[in-house]
């Protein structure tokens, strides 16, 4: 991959932050977006913008054509077996919310809920709040020391319903064994959910070889617009669910007192949907597509081991999770210095830099930290950023030891 | 170093980060609340003894960042010995300060937080603390600083 060549498609990589250029580094946040997405919004509402479904008149059918034409790009990038499995929401968050309510609702009390504490809170509180509907119990996989997942014991049996797991921890970059979780879901007559907003975007992910019954993520994560998501869902399961929100598009037939639902996936796509953001996120995914993701990947790995490398070299700071196969990012801690005068530190040095929770508050506690900060890594970015960010840390403890006492 | 960061960590802030006051809990306390800041996980504890409408004495624990810690630190020294009305007039002159506003002359040292205000992030870092102690003195208390009953 010709990096430099990547670079220049970023506009915002252009920018300067505190008189340095900027050095990117949260992208398990959200990334930057190339210009070929913003072009594919720009040119959806310059060109073909009306409200999709209903119109007949010719942008009508043009708007509906790119969002639906959208759908099966989506589709084909995770290796759906059909468009109509495609559910676009607004982000990962909602597309889990979305299983929660709408699949969830068949459970009962003394059901249990099998997850991981190192959920995002996306993939824990949706079904906190289904417990406390159902009566539902949550169980959780342990952690080992490593930050991999204990699946020896896994409280996956008989009681189990639903087994919903990150693919790659936001936090620990721990890459979870999904196809060996759909099995053992499976087994047990249970669902499998994959919250894969840490991984589409790093990865290979076929929703057919991990054979998962449900899949997150969102599209502001994988180069494209901010307030569009994806839902994957089986057919079969997507047909039997309730509806989760009321409205247009949704329905079939309205009667004053009851209505009937429109068919899969449009029953779950009240109003009028993001059309430009999917169009964007097509755009995102032909961009990702282009690049390869295995060569997206290879160099992400590449980095994530140049940062662990120079991390450890750096005395005083501790870094999380597993090393060896790992997601594209790296929490650490500094001796003496808190994530968030830590991350101030490297602002001024241009490097943006997350610290805090990471929406991940009880694994934080097993960590024994109240937060941490990590570098999370996208195609666009170097070794020199790399390197950029090792600077910036050891400037933050020369600052923090130098302020006279 | 640039300039705005020199400003954001003045060397009083940095001395209450490294060696706080008041730090731990009050014995006999009238007010103990615990505040959480949602967005980072910091946590500031309160404690305080008010007698005859005096803070007589006040501490706090927590984790924390420099600016939520030497906040803490700094607030505890400002309020201690201070009436409740006294302390709630301190509380306000302080929020204005993070607001922008300027210093007040009762703030004293506090004044040194002021670059905080240029970094809206931080901002609740620091009112972290104030805002802690001012739920122990409205929420929870009677006029002479017992602990509301039933």
């Amino acid at each position: 991959m010709d990096i430099a060549k990547i670079r220049a498609d970023f506009p915002l990589l252009a920018e300067r932050v505190n008189g340095h250029p900027v050095v990117y580094l949260d992208n398990a946040a959200t990334t930057q977006k190339p210009r070929s997405v913003l072009a594919a919004v720009d040119g959806y509402y310059e060109h073909t913008n009306a409200n999709v479904h209903r119109a007949i008149h010719t942008l009508g059918e043009r708007a509906t054509a790119a969002y639906e034409a959208s759908r099966a790009r989506v589709a084909r990038f995770i290796h759906a077996p059909s468009a109509e499995s495609v559910v676009f929401v607004r982000n990962a968050s909602e597309a889990l919310n979305l299983v929660a309510y709408a699949w969830g609702s068949r459970l009962k009390a003394g059901d249990e809920i099998v997850l991981t504490p190192m959920e995002h809170h996306s993939n824990l509180v949706p079904w906190q709040l289904l417990s406390k509907r159902s009566g539902a119990v949550l169980r959780f996989i342990p952690l080992r020391d490593d930050g991999t997942l204990d699946m020896e014991r896994a409280p996956i049996g008989v009681r189990t319903k639903v087994v919903s797991v990150t693919h790659a921890s936001n936090v620990l970059g721990t890459l979870t064994p999904a196809a060996e979780l759909a099995r053992r879901a499976h087994a047990v007559g249970a669902v499998f959910v994959l919250d894969a907003a840490q991984s589409v975007p790093h990865m290979p992910v076929d929703v057919r070889a991990l054979d998962c019954d449900f899949l997150a993520f969102s599209g502001h994560k994988v180069y494209g617009p901010m307030g569009i998501g994806v839902l994957y869902g089986r057919r079969a399961l997507l047909e039997e669910m309730d509806p989760f929100l009321g409205g247009g598009e949704m329905i079939l037939e309205v009667h004053l007192d009851r209505a009937t639902w429109n068919d899969v996936p449009w029953k779950f796509e009240a109003g009028t949907p993001d059309v430009g953001g999917a169009v964007g996120l097509a755009a995102a995914l032909d961009y990702l597509d282009g690049l390869g993701i295995e060569a997206v990947a290879a160099h992400e790995r590449e980095l994530t081991e140049a940062a662990l490398n120079m991390l450890d070299e750096i005395p005083g700071v501790t870094v999380y999770g597993p090393r060896g196969e790992r997601g594209a990012l790296v929490s650490f801690t500094v001796e003496g210095i808190h994530p968030h005068d830590l991350s101030q530190v490297l602002d001024q040095e241009g490097v943006a830099v997350r610290a805090g929770h990471h929406c991940c508050q009880p694994l934080m506690r097993q960590l024994g930290v109240v937060a941490t900060a990590r570098a999370s890594f996208a195609c666009y970015n170097t070794l020199e950023e790399v390197e950029a960010l090792g600077a910036a840390v050891r400037k933050a403890q020369g600052f923090f030891s130098s302020v006279p006492r | 170093m640039s300039m705005g960061l020199e400003d954001l960590y003045r060397e009083v802030i940095m001395d209450h980060y490294r060696s706080p006051h008041h730090r731990g809990r009050v014995d006999g306390a009238t007010g103990d609340v615990e505040m959480l800041n949602p967005t980072c996980g910091d946590e500031v504890r309160v404690s305080f003894r008010v007698e005859g409408g005096r803070i007589a004495d006040v501490a706090f624990d927590g984790r924390g960042c420099s600016i939520s810690m030497a906040s803490a630190s700094m607030m505890t020294d400002a309020v201690v010995g201070k009436t409740v009305e006294e302390a709630r007039g301190l509380i306000a002159a302080f929020r204005e300060l993070m607001q922008g506003g300027a210093p007040s002359e009762e703030l004293g040292d506090l004044v040194a937080l002021q670059g905080v205000a240029k970094f809206p992030v931080r901002i609740k870092c620091a009112t972290l603390p104030w805002t802690t102690l001012e739920k122990g003195l409205t929420g929870d208390m009677d006029g002479e600083g017992r602990p509301r009953m039933g």
